[in-house]
């Protein structure tokens, strides 16, 4: 199983958090029932101490590596040093303006993106959005620091910019407008029905 | 009785019957939950604003230098001024209770709510008139911003919560010099002895006799088990009152040099190492003393509740000591979208390290249920049924907490809503709060000298309203966290509105579960009782339960 885009990955969450919370709750209020109840319960699972000590380690540990080796963006995360991009953007932020090299950034989907952020004065974030709102990609933006994002798009679009931390409130207008936000800040084309999908795949 | 009457005297309670403890206790508690009217009512603006134009708040609320000094005071009055005053409040009554010792000082005790409460209110003040905004982050150099934010308005703000820290420090002080007191049942015990006790070392020394087939090395611990839980959270309190301390007299540094005419360059300070100092320390309340002093109290309520031992006692002292160690290395996974943060630091604290919170609350939770299990038939009473709405919230929060520190899903979750919303706010409001009602309920009769609760139904009704909106806040605030909704960010077009209108009604229910518990605590103790509660004592004990002498 792998997630080529964070609108995957999301949805998977979305369903396997929902699914927990349901479970973790009836367990509790199955617990109050029965503590109540002079007949004894029946058990459902016996679950012994050192498994559930087990289970807890192997969850903690198995989720890293099982995100690890579903999530395209953590190894290409961890080893950018050593990836040549195929295409870099210097970007730099002061007094609440983005200084962007073109406008939109135009890559290719499949390509390997640097995004390279600079700030001359605050901590920022790199926020990069779909038109519906939801999450492509971010980073914070430290001060008189390289802020390296690397990212593989793997879908086609036009994506919207906004810092994804708070930097005062100079940010927004009289209205309570985000100043920072630039539409179609970045444009990916290219995809040729999952082609770029399955460049990715193949690498593998 | 009347309804006027009632409201006046109360039930049956006599504040002139309370000692000097009960009553400093009870000052606290009252702040507390005054602070958590205002905390809720905070919350609510905030969430009204970003359910769009069609909200029925005033347009100031929606400028940003409003909304996000409201912002940066929401977190202080919630953590400090309600939180940290109900829990410093209880355990300066338990601590004696358990310990049979009395309190060091109950004039430091009268001290500690008093500053809290005065350190809390120039914060919000700061931010009320001033408009003082960095958020509770204080990421730098934003708090020493004077483009964007009023001198003065730093200065107040940091001057209030070094009043806050200062007070932690009173409680620290208080507690341990009440520990290690060699009075009582203490009076024979050596420092090393209750030091052993207080960190847990008889409890792992304990389980390694056993695996090595030899006696045990104490078959009566020094300390009992929620005074070792009260003792290892208050190493993680008084390190994070240093670094919050140490952090606002850096801002309060630069801040009075700008006032002084003088320009400093705030870039003397690394951004990067700031946060990595910053979040140490701040994270010693989330990660360490919440989760310790949370399962110290699940543990103090199961054996109260069913007046039975605790399972696994020995490997629950342990894991408290696994806690603290663990909370002190955790602090990385805040930093996971920082990219100049060392990668070794994101994989090993960040990830590794932090995934251990899993195996300790998991355990907590674990131990907590199998006692009351153990005691069953069990009635359901307010403070069995707070309890377990207390585990709910600590099973919502972690794993949702967990999932988030992790390099592949901080990329798309960090600083959205799902963070602040399925994780910290179902933390706090269900899981923290609900664990807070159930000591409540089970220390009213203690100190209150068994007054009568007014309504039981009002208790119940606090109770769903409670537990259904905080679960309910939570999980919708989190969708939309999903959906991309940033957690410091103002959105005034309704653009997750759908969402926001559920978070909405789900804080509504909140608000109006805490006014009905307020309604029913001062129908309880009455006008006459709420303010003889700050009168003095006349009966000077700084214990309860015990004989003074003894």
């Amino acid at each position: 199983m792998t997630f080529a885009t964070s609108v995957e990955l999301l949805k998977f969450h979305w369903v396997a958090y929902t699914i927990y919370a349901l479970m973790i709750i009836s367990i509790i209020a199955w617990f109050a029932y029965n503590l109540t109840r002079k007949e004894k319960a029946k058990s459902i699972v016996r679950i012994p101490f050192y498994g559930y000590i087990g289970f807890l380690v192997a969850g903690g540990v198995g989720h890293h590596i099982f995100t690890y080796n579903a999530i395209p963006w953590v190894s290409e995360d961890i080893m950018r040093h050593e990836i040549k991009p195929d295409v870099t953007f210097d970007i730099t932020v002061k007094n609440h303006e983005w200084t962007l090299p073109a406008k939109p950034m135009v890559v290719k989907a499949g390509e390997k993106v640097l995004f390279n952020a600079k700030s001359e004065d605050l901590v920022y974030g790199f926020g990069l959005f779909r038109k519906d709102g939801t999450l492509v990609t971010q980073m914070q933006i430290n001060p008189k620091r390289d802020n390296d994002l690397m990212w593989t798009f793997n879908e086609c679009g036009k994506f919207d910019l906004t810092t994804s931390e708070y930097a005062g409130p100079a940010q927004y207008d009289h209205e309570g407008r985000d100043k920072m936000f630039v539409a179609d800040a970045v444009e990916v084309i290219g995809c040729d029905g999952n082609a770029a999908m399955k460049k990715e795949g193949s690498e593998k | 009785m009347s309804f006027t009457k009632t409201l006046i005297n109360g039930t049956d309670f006599d504040h002139t019957k309370l000692n000097a403890l009960q009553k400093m206790v009870l000052r606290a508690v009252v702040m507390s939950f005054i602070f958590f009217g205002l905390l809720t009512i905070e919350g609510m603006i905030m969430r009204l604003v970003v359910t769009g134009p069609s909200n029925p708040l005033p347009d100031m609320f929606s400028h940003a230098e409003h909304y996000f000094s409201i912002m940066t005071v929401h977190p202080i009055v919630g953590i400090f001024g309600s939180t940290y005053q109900l829990v410093f409040a209880a355990f300066m009554f338990l601590v004696p209770y358990l310990t049979k010792k009395p309190l060091y000082s109950v004039k430091l005790g009268n001290i500690v709510w008093i500053l809290i409460t005065v350190g809390t209110w120039m914060s919000w003040i700061a931010a009320f008139v001033w408009q003082y905004a960095p958020l509770y982050t204080l990421y730098w150099p934003l708090p020493a911003d004077t483009k964007q934010f009023q001198t003065i308005g730093g200065i107040v703000f940091i001057i209030g919560v070094a009043l806050i820290m200062v007070g932690t420090l009173g409680f620290i002080y208080n507690i341990y010099a009440t520990i290690f007191a060699r009075v009582g049942v203490h009076k024979n015990k050596t420092t090393k002895e209750l030091l052993i006790s207080g960190f847990g070392i008889d409890g792992m020394l304990n389980l390694w006799r056993k695996i090595t087939g030899k006696p045990p090395y104490s078959k009566e611990p020094a300390l009992a088990l929620p005074v070792v839980a009260i003792f290892r959270g208050t190493v993680d309190t008084f390190l994070d009152a240093i670094v919050i301390l140490g952090a606002g007299i850096l801002v309060l540094v630069y801040l009075l040099a700008d006032a002084g005419g003088m320009s400093w360059d705030v870039h003397a300070v690394d951004a990067l190492l700031y946060k990595n100092f910053f979040w140490w320390g701040l994270d010693l309340v989330a990660d360490g003393l919440v989760l310790i002093y949370v399962a110290g109290s699940w543990y103090l309520l199961a054996t109260l509740i069913t007046g039975q031992k605790l399972f696994m006692e020995n490997v629950a002292r342990a894991a408290l000591m696994l806690e603290l160690l663990v909370s002190w290395m955790v602090w990385s996974h805040h930093l996971l979208a920082d990219q100049p943060q060392p990668e070794m630091m994101k994989l090993v604290s960040g990830e590794m390290v932090t995934a251990f919170e899993l195996l300790t609350q998991g355990l907590a939770l674990f131990i907590t249920l199998v006692t009351l299990w153990k005691a069953r038939p069990l009635k359901m009473t307010p403070a069995l049924a707070y309890l377990l709405g207390g585990l709910v919230g600590f099973g919502l929060a972690v794993p949702a907490a967990i999932i988030q520190a992790d390099m592949g899903m901080n990329r798309v979750l960090h600083n959205t809503q799902w963070i602040s919303f399925a994780h910290f706010h179902i933390a706090l409001i269900v899981g923290l709060y609900m664990t807070l009602y159930s000591a409540l309920y089970v220390l009213w009769p203690l100190v209150t000298n068994n007054t009568t609760m007014w309504s039981k139904k009002l208790t119940w009704s606090h109770y769903w309203l409670y537990l259904i909106g905080g679960v309910g806040m939570g999980a919708f605030g989190g969708m939309a966290g999903l959906d991309g909704m940033l957690r410091r960010h103002l959105y005034v077009d309704g653009e997750f509105h759908t969402w926001m209108i559920l978070a909405a009604i789900c804080g509504t229910m909140i608000l109006v579960a805490w006014a009905l518990f307020l309604f029913n605590i001062v129908m309880s103790v009455g006008i006459k009782g709420l303010v003889g509660i700050f009168l003095p004592a006349e009966d000077k004990s700084t214990s309860y339960g015990m004989d003074e002498e003894s």
